[in-house]
């Protein structure tokens, strides 16, 4: 009872009952659709850039309070940071997730989203917390090729 | 009489199990029959000319004469091993289906059905450049007469229906289904994996062309699964899978095949899979089908008596109980059903939660997923309190911030 209250708690309810950052977005750099497709979960995000710097952040979609407060409260971690920042975060909120990241101070970066560390405890439900993460690691896998692919052009 | 004390999974355990539609739990009489077979005649069957292997080859076969006779059908050689429904359905699929179908034919299905009897016949339709129509449902969750009669047309060429939903519990008029699509000429593929458990299938009197089932939703292992076809249909059918114990000459460019069962069961079979569903035969056989039924309607209705006093609910069940069986849907209204089933098992009590492998179904009730607790002979009414008492608590850790 003790450990889900710890999955469950104030901050994550907050996020995926009412989240300020389930909106739509008048400019948009980068839109991708990440999903879940055994339980159906789907979730679009919106990367606005500014140079290396995420300026905004959106998301739309459906799933379950994890998967929907997970990508919430990601948005906030990583909004206004650089995409290189946003990059080293989302190693380390997978490799927290996966257990493979549990020094303190590593963890410490990650703000607010150390608050998902007990679902690591839950299996069934990893990917619920992964699936924003993983969407915002190809949207920067995206940027990086486009990048370089510009490099390309420009020479 | 406490059921549980029979499976060992159960008997002395905190865990209420809600997902028997998923797959059953193990009575000890089917994991002692299959230790019995390693221990004391474990061959591949078929296959050697010595005396252990002619016991392995006699245990098999007699399992199929035992599902013969437990379904009733005419002949032994119509009963076929397979994986499970879902090869079954496969097998279908491409060893009739794509000799059958041709172009603007029709292939009929409900809505309600399980991947697993839809995407195959996605895959035969495109092929054969054929039409896949859907029976739909109405408000109670039911196919209605006039559906089957609007739907089923004189270019109909298959049927394919669940027996039972497993996301719904609805049990289908398959006999207006079969009735009907037999006086058009199509053929009847009848998928009995939810109600096989739970009633008796004569497939003599129901007349299906088709029927399917897996082992394991009716206590027997994982990996077991069965065909049943008309013998007149599978002689004429080409055959699935190609390989050893199927065949009768192989030269170098050319081969025969085997007559029935063997032309459909390539390569060595799951022969303590099939050992396991004979001993779950025989356990069933001494509990009674009637007395199955009898315990499941008591605990079920003492369900959706529960269940429909709780507001907060959405439910999808039919309001007629005769057809309804064993399986309820439901959702806390605001809440995911991922979050609801992680807390109820933080409670011991498993219920399945997603799209239950019909994500057309979900889709037309215009929901992605639903909780779903089904039930079998050994859950009883203290399993029940459990899953309400579980949902009680799932739904206070969310009532302050739903309506916000």
């Amino acid at each position: 009872m003790d450990e889900l209250n710890d999955v469950y708690n104030d901050l994550i309810m907050e996020h995926s009952m009412n989240s300020y950052n389930k909106k739509k977005l008048s400019q948009v750099d980068y839109s991708e659709l990440g999903h879940n497709p055994n339980c159906g979960d789907e979730i679009t995000l919106e990367v606005k850039l500014n140079g290396n710097i995420i300026e905004d952040m959106a998301f739309s979609g459906h799933g379950c309070a994890i998967s929907q407060a997970s990508t919430s409260v990601m948005i906030d971690t990583i909004k206004g940071k650089t995409v290189e920042e946003a990059k080293e975060i989302i190693d380390t909120f997978i490799g927290m997730i996966k257990r493979e990241i549990t020094d303190e101070e590593t963890l410490n970066k990650l703000e607010e989203a150390i608050a998902f560390q007990n679902v690591s405890n839950m299996p069934a439900r990893v990917k619920c917390a992964l699936l924003a993460w993983h969407t915002m690691e190809d949207i920067i896998n995206k940027r990086n090729t486009d990048g370089k692919a510009s490099i390309n052009c420009c020479h | 009489m406490n059921y549980k004390e029979d499976f060992p999974l159960l008997k002395n355990s905190d865990i209420v199990y809600l997902d028997s539609g998923a797959t059953t739990q193990k009575p000890q009489k089917v994991i002692d029959a299959i230790d019995e077979f390693y221990a004391k005649c474990n061959a591949n069957p078929h296959r050697g000319a010595y005396m252990l292997s002619m016991e392995a080859t006699e245990v098999y076969e007699n399992t199929r004469t035992k599902i013969a006779k437990f379904i009733n059908s005419r002949y032994r050689e119509e009963i076929i091993f397979s994986k499970n429904a879902t090869e079954s359905l496969n097998l279908i699929a491409y060893s009739y289906g794509l000799d059958n179908i041709n172009e603007n034919d029709e292939i009929v299905i409900s809505i309600m059905e399980h991947h697993s009897n839809l995407v195959p016949w996605q895959k035969v339709a495109k092929a054969k450049k054929a039409k896949l129509n859907y029976m739909y449902i109405n408000d109670n969750f039911e196919i209605s007469d006039e559906e089957i009669e609007a739907k089923i047309t004189e270019n109909t060429k298959i049927v394919g229906i669940t027996h039972v939903s497993n996301v719904l519990g609805t049990v289908n008029n398959v006999r207006k289904i079969i009735k009907l699509a037999h006086k058009v000429g199509a053929v009847v593929v009848l998928d009995c994996s939810q109600s096989i458990p739970h009633m008796k299938i004569n497939v003599q009197e129901l007349d299906a062309d088709f029927i399917v089932f897996s082992g394991h939703k009716m206590l027997s292992p994982l990996g077991i699964g069965v065909l049943y076809g008309k013998r007149e249909l599978l002689n004429k059918m080409s055959p699935f899978l190609m390989g050893g114990d199927m065949i009768e000459y192989v030269y170098e460019q050319e081969t025969t095949f085997a007559t029935l069962p063997n032309k459909f069961e390539a390569g060595t079979q799951n022969v303590e899979g099939v050992v396991g569903l004979g001993a779950a035969i025989d356990y069933i056989n001494e509990i009674g089908y009637e007395n199955i039924a009898k315990i499941e309607k008591e605990v079920v209705d003492y369900a959706i008596e529960r269940l429909r006093k709780l507001d907060y609910l959405d439910l999808y069940l039919t309001p007629n109980k005769e057809n309804h069986q064993g399986v309820i849907s439901f959702n806390i209204k605001g809440v995911h059903p991922h979050d609801v089933a992680s807390i109820l098992d933080s409670n011991n009590v498993c219920v399945r939660s997603g799209n239950h492998c019909a994500q057309p179904l979900l889709r037309s009730l215009g929901i992605d997923s639903t909780c779903r607790a089904s039930f079998y002979f050994y859950n009883t009414k203290e399993d029940v309190d459990a899953l309400i008492e579980g949902l009680e608590k799932a739904y206070k850790m969310f009532e302050k911030y739903l309506n916000k």
